[in-house]
């Protein structure tokens, strides 16, 4: 997941869930961050399958996509029971020795 | 927002040194990490194998290795690939005493660090291992109950 470990992206993907849906101009209003970076920061997200975009008249409106990020959740989760298992059965065979 | 390691612990009633053995033996990392058997050459740059009944083999290279309180090595997620940037992850084991006991902690990190096409292999790999060693867990627990 290399596009969310920058942390402005991160930043930027709260801001448009907070909001619902935003424009590049309505993340910059609350981020330390100029429009042109926004505008950079947003097609990587949408590239990345974590926001989705449409078009109003001019403007390009953004709302987040959940399903990634619920995704990667439920591998992380996945990775830390696996491990769970593993340490378990080193603690096995560990305490059984001798 | 996204984790980017997973970090676990366990306490072992068992000294350090016994944990250790546990931990970097090939007969016994065979037992827990693979199902089928492994091979190491436990020595900085040394090399790893697991194998696994249903994944074939994976690849590790070994980091650092400081005995009896630290292991490392990083680990190709792709069954038959060497680890390289981009599609492996760092695993990290550090042995505390804990009374008579250990503390054993795990972290595997770099997932941020996947490429992308990678990851969606990796994680389907990992997703099946995960299910694979859980079963192994419960066959062992349902076994003792046997003897017991």
């Amino acid at each position: 997941m290399a596009a969310l470990s920058d942390p402005t992206r991160q930043a930027l993907l709260e801001v448009i869930a907070k909001r619902g849906e935003a424009t590049a101009t309505d993340a910059a209003e609350e981020l330390p961050v100029s429009r042109q970076a926004i505008v950079k920061h947003l097609g990587v997200l949408d590239r990345a399958g974590l926001v989705e975009a449409r078009r109003q008249g001019r403007e390009v409106r953004y709302r987040v996509r959940p399903e990634p990020l619920e995704r990667a959740a439920s591998w992380l989760t996945g990775l830390a029971a696996e491990w769970d298992a593993r340490l378990a059965v080193i603690k096995r065979i560990a305490e059984a020795e001798g | 927002m996204v984790v980017e390691s997973i970090d676990r612990e366990i306490v072992i009633q068992a000294p350090v040194e016994r944990v250790w053995a546990a931990l970097t033996e090939a007969e016994h990392l065979g037992r827990w990490f693979g199902d089928a058997g492994a091979e190491v050459e436990l020595r900085p740059g040394g090399h790893m194998v697991f194998v696994w009944l249903e994944h074939g083999t994976s690849h590790a290279v070994v980091e650092r290795v400081e005995e009896p309180r630290f292991f490392s090595f990083r680990w190709a997620l792709i069954p038959g690939e060497e680890p390289r940037a981009g599609n492996s992850t760092l695993v990290e084991f550090t042995l505390l005493p804990d009374g008579s006991g250990t503390r054993l902690r795990v972290v595997e990190s770099g997932f941020g660090d996947l490429d992308g096409s990678d990851e969606e292999k990796a994680r389907h790999v990992k997703a099946n291992i995960g299910g694979w060693t859980s079963e192994l867990v419960e066959l062992q627990e349902y076994l003792e109950r046997q003897i017991a």
